[in-house]
């Protein structure tokens, strides 16, 4: 049993207040909120370890660099990764998943497919159709159900040999839906092609291993999983990345440099140019510290609680309609009441001190599936709190009253 | 005919009364309800404000001299805000429209409610009422 009383103390703004109240923190699918060891871990990074990493010979560049790898390994053991050259350090998931498609502008040709889903984030949209326009591919699009998770047997339909990657969400972040990327995966490549999963969602929440789970990428945000911003994980398999060619061109990503002829690094300098987030990488480490110490799957079983509940009580409010009822959900709550726009419920619970988002949250088509200009979504924390839920459905139902 | 300075006065002593945001939501959202609303033929793209998350319509015509605005969002507590915006700029001429000294939103406190985005909305809807102004005065 997790002792979140402990947990909200390690949190230093979960004690501030917003608008003269207690805040109440429901936005964690932006971001979720930074535990002291993080902030600490960046603060000593500067006054204590800074140089640069990977360069000089100096005391300070290997004990950046040291800081610096240790990370690599500690989210390869965290990600179930085979080899610690598989974890490609980016600037966040938008950053991995352009990584990716940009190399796979050469890799395809006119008449090859890319699959992706309707439910996805504007990141795992555009760079595929950015990839698709230069590389004469067609982008295919799985439809939703009603229920807001995929068709599969679309999906299936979708496959032949044409199909060279297909990118989708792990979980949904309007939706909170969880996509079974197993089958995903091995139907996909059982026609040949790679796999990537937007794990932005995902990696605070379920545990991963990438050996059994067999994806070729998987990407994901530090700032998602209680870590600074700026930040991102990319994983590919070892042999998958080599045949990926380069992003950015730049320092540390070359062997050697003429005019003649460059040669690229190995795995994984090859797709990390230039200097990177150190500090943030170095705190990166406390955060997933954090999240072992804790126990991904204490979490996980935590979580599974708050959103039960949350969603049996959000539902006694007359006219509350979710979106996205799938069995298999995450701690996402997506809903509408009635006419009213999401835009209005949310200003005014903001001056009751809670935080949730409204809009359209960077899924579009989403909403245009289910005809609707945005949703209210409460997306849940290791640090929320059952009384929270109960705050917030309170300012919802006052929200109501003012507004009907 | 009121002038601008005028309502804006008035639009201050109705918002001296209250006594905490709630209230001063509670009559936005009474004023949002009233507004006045645009004709359906007028709810197009080149109507459509941007910058706002919710969506804003601003249609305006001249009548004997004086532009006379139309609007609507489909968010309560948008069309709130616009209905003062309104209530102060529909009905007079446009230059004194495009001169229009709005130092009313900053006494009634309407900026201080809104974040840094929706501070945006409103800007781009003032932007819009002026632009209007501009325009059918120059006719
Ligand atoms: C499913 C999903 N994909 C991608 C992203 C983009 O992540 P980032 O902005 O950290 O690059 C997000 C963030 O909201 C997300 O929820």
């Amino acid at each position: 049993m997790l002792d979140i009383i402990k947990i909200r103390s390690k949190f230093p703004i979960l004690s501030r207040k917003v608008n003269g109240q207690d805040l109440v923190y429901f936005d964690n699918g932006a971001t979720t909120q930074k535990p002291q060891v993080v902030i600490d871990a960046e603060a000593n990074y500067y006054a204590n370890e800074n140089s640069n990493v990977h360069r000089g010979v100096h005391f300070l560049s290997g004990l950046a660099t040291d800081k610096f790898e240790e990370t690599r390994n500690t989210i390869q053991k965290f990600i179930g990764a085979k080899h610690k050259h598989e974890i490609i350090f980016t600037k966040g998931t938008t950053d991995a998943i352009n990584l990716v498609a940009n190399g796979f502008r050469t890799l395809l040709n006119k008449g090859d497919e890319v699959i992706i889903s309707e439910m996805e984030h504007h990141s795992n949209i555009v760079p595929w159709q950015m990839c698709c326009e230069q590389s004469g591919a067609t982008l295919k699009v799985i439809p939703l159900l009603n229920n807001g998770s995929l068709d599969m047997i679309a999906f299936e339909n979708f496959l032949t040999e044409n199909t060279k990657l297909v990118s989708v969400s792990h979980i949904s972040n309007t939706l909170g839906t969880i996509n079974p990327i197993k089958e995903i995966i091995e139907k996909a490549q059982a026609v040949g092609a790679k796999v990537m999963i937007d794990g932005a969602q995902a990696a605070a929440h379920i545990s991963l291993n990438m050996q059994s789970l067999g994806a070729d990428y998987y990407c994901f945000s530090a700032h998602k999983l209680y870590g600074p911003t700026g930040v991102g994980i990319l994983y590919g398999k070892e042999d998958v990345l080599n045949e990926l060619p380069p992003y950015q061109g730049g320092g540390e990503m070359i062997k050697e440099v003429s005019f003649k002829k460059t040669t690229y690094a190995c795995l994984p300098h090859k797709f990390e140019a230039g200097t990177p987030n150190i500090a943030g990488v170095v705190a990166f480490k406390s955060a997933i510290d954090f999240i072992n110490e804790l126990g991904l799957s204490n979490i996980a079983k935590y979580e599974e609680e708050l959103l039960q509940y949350a969603t049996e009580e959000v539902l006694k409010i007359e006219g509350l309609k979710i979106y996205g009822t799938a069995k298999n959900k995450s701690g996402i709550i997506s809903f509408n009441i009635n006419e009213l726009h999401p835009y209005d419920i949310g200003v005014i619970v903001d001056k009751l001190g809670i935080a949730i988002r409204t809009g359209h949250h960077c899924t579009q088509p989403i909403m245009e599936r289910f005809n609707i200009p945005g949703t209210a979504r409460i997306s849940l924390a290791v640090y929320n709190t059952k009384e929270e839920i109960d705050i917030c459905i309170n300012a919802i139902i006052k929200a109501k009253q003012m507004l009907s | 005919m009121e002038t601008i300075k005028e309502i804006q006065e008035e639009i201050i002593e109705d918002f001296e009364i209250f006594d905490d945001w709630m209230q001063k939501y509670e009559f936005l959202i009474d004023l949002g309800k009233e507004l006045p609303q645009i004709e359906e033929q007028y709810k197009i793209e080149d109507n459509l404000i941007k910058g706002c998350q919710s969506r804003v319509w601003l249609h305006a015509e001249e009548k004997n001299g004086s532009i006379v605005y139309s609007a609507d969002s489909d968010a309560i507590m948008t069309k709130g805000i616009i209905a003062i915006l309104l209530r102060v700029l529909s009905n007079q001429k446009s230059e004194d429209i495009i001169n229009a000294d709005l130092s009313f939103i900053d006494e009634i406190g309407l900026k201080e409610q809104l974040s840094a985005t929706r501070a945006n909305g409103l800007v781009s809807m003032i932007k819009k009422i002026k632009l209007f102004a501009l325009a059918l005065g120059k006719r």
